[in-house]
């Protein structure tokens, strides 16, 4: 079967993210006045070939712990889907 | 004793380190290609050194796709097995992916890439830096985005406890400061080590202050400090 990963890594939320921080402010001076506590992660996609829905889970898990994410910096969850 | 210098696809103070360990310091140095995987020539006398730069773009993460090269991998089981590694800037933020040293070099706080000099300074003498620069106030350059250092409450006691902390930015007169720190690091930190004294982080690049040519030799001492080991 194929599958696809949709995967969010995400600042831990007692980090500073510099970058969050900045675009709030961009969004103030656009007159946006009411946005606050802007956060910028990633959102990553992957396809593939595994056996079961589970086998499909247990290979994202891997990728997320071993290189897409950070876990000493960063957070992650990501859902599943059929190809 | 040599130094072996890697060279990762971006990096771009490999050439700099090599001129500062092979003109100043007099030292034998080889360079080596990321690519390849054959540290055998190298025994616990000498020293790998991570250089500074942008190793595979920046990409994901500063220094999370550097520590899957095959090189990375005889790195790491070199300073498992006590080989003495050095990693400045780039270096550093690889050796942090690696898990050779702990917690992470975050975003600069202030969102800007730093480039000057600042001033740091060793705070004891249980490391092999420490001991060869004593408690002199140093100035080295730093060129950076992602300088901030970050680890964990419990992370950070036991850095502490264990004299981990080799260099903590400071001003000309050596008062630690947190105006004196130029990306926000946590509690100032500029430079660690591991628990076993063998790996070493900075974000400072002593290899561009260690000629005279640069009117500037405060990192020489730095880079010695690796060459007096055993």
């Amino acid at each position: 079967m194929k599958y696809i990963a949709h995967i969010n890594i995400m600042p831990l939320k007692e980090l500073l993210d510099p970058q969050g921080k900045a675009v709030n402010n961009s969004l103030h001076n656009l007159g946006l006045s009411q946005v606050h506590d802007v956060r910028i992660g990633k959102h990553i996609t992957l396809s593939l070939e595994a056996a079961s829905k589970e086998e499909a889970q247990q290979a994202a898990q891997d990728a997320c712990k071993k290189l897409l994410a950070n876990q000493v910096m960063e957070s992650f969850d990501f859902t599943i889907t059929e190809a | 004793m040599k130094f072996g210098v890697i060279v990762f696809p971006g990096s771009n103070c490999d050439r700099d380190m090599m001129h500062a360990l092979q003109d100043d310091l007099k030292q034998e140095v080889v360079m080596l290609w990321h690519k390849d995987s054959d540290l055998s020539m190298f025994t616990k006398e000498d020293c790998i050194v991570l250089p500074g730069g942008f190793s595979y773009g920046d990409y994901l993460r500063c220094g999370a796709l550097a520590r899957f090269s095959p090189m990375m991998e005889q790195v790491i089981k070199f300073a498992n097995e006590g080989g003495k590694v050095l990693g400045v800037c780039n270096g550093f933020q690889i050796l942090c992916e690696a898990g050779l040293l702990p917690g992470v070099l975050l975003q600069n706080d202030h969102q800007k890439f730093v480039c000057k000099n600042i001033y740091i300074k060793s705070e004891n003498t249980k490391n092999l830096i420490g001991q060869v620069v004593g408690d002199k106030v140093l100035k080295i350059p730093v060129a950076h985005g992602e300088g901030r250092y970050y680890a964990d409450a419990a992370t950070m006691e036991q850095l502490n406890k264990n004299n981990q902390v080799v260099f903590r930015y400071c001003n000309e007169n050596g008062e630690v400061h947190i105006n004196s720190n130029p990306n926000g690091a946590l509690n100032n930190i500029a430079g660690i080590c591991n628990a076993t004294r063998n790996v070493y982080g900075m974000m400072p690049h002593p290899e561009r202050a260690s000629s005279e040519s640069l009117n500037n030799i405060d990192g020489r001492a730095i880079l010695e400090a690796f060459t007096y080991m055993n």
